[in-house]
């Protein structure tokens, strides 16, 4: 039986005295009564008549719409020694994620429905909603496009070859094409592979100093320019994965303000750290794309805050403490970042929750088209996350619920902790 | 756009805080008495290294490592700097394990850590290591508590020859300070260029690079204050106390699709290049030289040439690492 089904409360759920984010964005105090998995009423505090619910006290709270993660890796099938999809969606709920979606670039690689299917089966005891995003072509190499509507049906969301950015100007546009037919997205990994061999990490003093090839900006730019000709061409949803550069920032600007329909999100570590942050070798720090320059992570930092950059996905890449224990080249990239989302965001925020909100929940929702997700309201999914936006707490490894540690903020003191986790009207996590 | 206090202040005060504790301020804990880079060396290391090398320019009459174990792992080929390790270590008593590439585990997958754990475990008390990939000595010292002796790492460091490089310098003038170094050559894919950068300018000398953008990015003089770059050989000589060659390979400029003809007729150190200097600058070059590449013949076997002195010193440095690694008395 399923983590999930265990935490079915026959009775219903009453939040009390929270500080509710409406519909409209704003804070509001007031109560939430959840029933059969949905959000059955919101109203003023006190108002909602008891009837024998459970209630959860919620006082000094904030009680937002679930958050949703459009970018983790979960690594099953075939890489379960570096996470699973029960340890990743652990992971997630600790972080406030009700909705995770999967990378393709499994073993073997999600091409298929039946794998789409089997990430979401109930036997993977997910701890939150899995919505795959598949590969675009089969084996991601770039070649041949999936059968996007067989994987749609399915179950899968949007399709990309991330790690594997698509280099091919006319497999891309035959997938922005067909991805069209079905209103889902194209998410691109932005990286000219051709310009980043051997590089491992971001071109600049640091690499010099630490005698590492260093990629350079223009890798994720010019593959940036051109998905959004490309997109402006098919009129498709571009979606780009963890923008990284100011140089790609505003490519993404200026092709917004021609309307084409581009979208993009940042990591929480792209937000926070630079290039510099390697220091001696730590592979902690070495993810793809890297971390950049001091005047990249302002410019992602000013992007999210002026809305060029819709939301925060955490690019959740578990690997193996002897596999990140290597010589730095040979460590592979990426960090985990699923548990310590709700802190940065709240940093980059200054505190304020309805914009952590925003791009923790309602922006990743709309960016998909879901309209029943990222939002409070009478009728939809009870995805509820509520955390404390004060709270001091330590991350660290003992305590991760990820399979995997490597972090750049494990023994990092941090600010702000969810609380509760609720998925479908479940508590999936609760501190 | 959002008002409010300033994001940018929040954001430094929190990321001051993330990186109080980033290793780059920290570093990680390793053995004090390992050599992984110039950067982590103090000034007193330095001189007191210096120092100790000078009285080791002869073989030293007491064997001050005797029944102590160093392992040289080599993972990339090496003349000069595996026999002068060794015979360093011989000379003072120690006994020596070579452990190479193509005779050893490494080739079965062996991961670095388990392949130094092991070498631990059977005595070694300290491990000098040749590799190939930027910064293998730090995952070393990370993992074990016995010093780590960086022999040269990638593109990184080769701190050893640096520090003979130094000596032979000071050899022949009193100080540093004020010195006018020229490195000449591929400085990119150097390690004894990044290394003598940072040592040679922290005990007063003004280094110059001098190479061809693709072999000399502009960003390498961001590795220490009082570095400068130029690309102009002949307009850099006047001024150079010091000019030391490295060695360029002709597969390498064949990628960067530059031409040998090219580079030589730019960057090649002959003796009517030579002249340009003030007469007493020095010629240094780690090794291994590609006569007819970087330096002429001539100018490597003139009077001028440091090249064999900076091996011969070599042994005497290299002795006064091993002795600081391994905490035996002279």
């Amino acid at each position: 039986m399923s983590r999930k089904l265990s935490y079915i409360s026959t009775r219903a759920l009453l939040i009390s005295g929270g500080s509710l984010i409406t519909e409209s964005g704003e804070v509001q105090k007031g109560d939430l009564l959840i029933e059969n998995g949905r959000i059955a009423a919101i109203d003023q505090i006190g108002k909602i008549p008891e009837r024998g619910q459970t209630v959860l006290e919620a006082r000094g709270l904030i009680v937002s719409p679930g958050f949703i993660d459009l970018h983790v890796h979960l690594r099953e099938p075939g890489q379960s020694h570096k996470e699973t999809i029960a340890t990743g969606t652990a992971a997630a709920a600790v972080g406030g994620f009700t909705t995770v979606c999967p990378m393709p670039n499994t073993t073997p690689v999600n091409d298929s429905p039946e794998i789409t299917r089997w990430m979401q089966q109930p036997q993977r005891r997910a701890a939150a909603k899995v919505h795959p995003i598949a590969a675009a072509t089969i084996s991601s190499n770039g070649e041949r496009l999936t059968d996007f509507k067989a994987l749609v049906e399915a179950g899968a969301v949007a399709v990309t070859d991330d790690g594997r950015p698509i280099l091919g100007d006319s497999i891309m546009r035959e997938a922005l094409q067909a991805a069209r037919e079905l209103g889902i997205p194209v998410i691109q990994h932005a990286e000219d592979t051709r310009m980043s061999q051997g590089c491992t990490m971001h071109e600049g003093p640091t690499s010099f100093r630490l005698g590492l090839r260093g990629v350079k900006a223009e890798a994720e730019a010019s593959i940036v320019a051109r998905d959004i000709e490309l997109a402006a061409e098919t009129k498709a949803r571009l979606h780009v994965a963890h923008l990284s550069t100011d140089a790609a920032l505003k490519q993404v600007r200026q092709a917004r303000e021609q309307g084409v329909q581009v979208t993009c999100e940042v990591t929480p570590h792209h937000l926070l750290l630079t290039d510099e942050e390697v220091g001696d070798y730590d592979t902690n720090c070495k993810m793809n794309p890297p971390l950049r320059a001091e005047s990249d992570r302002q410019a992602m930092w000013d992007g999210l805050r002026d809305g060029s950059i819709d939301c925060i996905a955490t690019d959740h890449a578990p690997h193996a403490a002897h596999e990140k224990d290597q010589e730095f080249e040979r460590a592979p990239f990426g960090v985990t970042g699923l548990e310590t989302a709700l802190p940065i965001a709240l940093m980059v925020a200054a505190g304020d929750p309805q914009l952590v909100v925003r791009w923790l929940s309602c922006n990743p929702a709309s960016v998909m088209g879901w309209k029943d997700a990222g939002v409070l309201r009478v009728g939809a999914s009870a995805d509820i996350t509520i955390f404390d936006p004060a709270e001091e707490w330590t991350f660290t490894a003992s305590e991760s619920k990820s399979k995997s540690k490597n972090s750049p903020f494990i023994g990092k003191r941090l600010r702000g902790r969810v609380q509760y986790t609720i998925v479908d009207g479940c508590v999936m996590w609760s501190l | 756009m959002i008002s409010g206090e300033n994001p940018r202040s929040r954001s430094q005060t929190f990321r001051r805080s993330i990186r109080s504790a980033s290793l780059r301020k920290e570093r990680f804990s390793h053995s004090a008495r390992s050599l992984l880079d110039i950067e982590s060396l103090s000034d007193s290391d330095i001189d007191s290294l210096l120092k100790e090398a000078g009285r080791f320019k002869v073989s030293p009459k007491k064997s001050p490592l005797v029944r102590r174990h160093v392992a040289l792992l080599f993972y990339e080929a090496s003349t000069r700097t595996r026999c002068s390790f060794e015979l360093a270590a011989k000379s003072l008593g120690a006994s020596t394990t070579l452990v190479s590439t193509t005779a050893s585990s490494i080739e079965k997958g062996e991961s670095l850590v388990d392949t130094g754990a092991t070498l631990a475990a059977m005595g070694a008390e300290c491990i000098v290591i040749r590799h190939p990939s930027s910064g293998a000595p730090h995952v070393l010292a990370r993992h074990l508590t016995i010093p780590i002796v960086n022999a040269g790492d990638g593109m990184h460091e080769h701190p050893s020859q640096a520090l003979l490089d130094c000596f032979t310098i000071l050899q022949h003038r009193r100080s540093l300070q004020g010195l006018g170094l020229l490195l000449v050559g591929d400085i990119f894919h150097s390690r004894v260029a990044r290394s003598n950068a940072l040592l040679l300018t922290r005990l007063g000398a003004q280094v110059t690079f001098c190479g061809p953008p693709a072999l000399l990015p502009d960003v390498a003089e961001t590795i220490a204050p009082n570095v400068r770059i130029t690309r102009d050989f002949d307009a850099a000589l006047p001024t150079a106390d010091v000019i030391m060659m490295l060695r360029v390979q002709k597969e390498r400029l064949a990628g960067l699709q530059l031409s040998v003809d090219d580079y030589i007729r730019d960057y090649q150190l002959t003796s009517e290049r030579l002249t340009l200097a003030p007469a007493d600058a020095l010629v240094m070059h780690p090794g291994p030289m590609v006569r007819g590449m970087e330096l002429t013949s001539e100018v490597a076997d003139s009077a001028r040439s440091l090249v064999l002195e900076q091996v011969r010193n070599g042994v005497a440095v290299r002795r006064a690492i091993l002795l600081r690694a391994l905490g035996g008395h002279a």
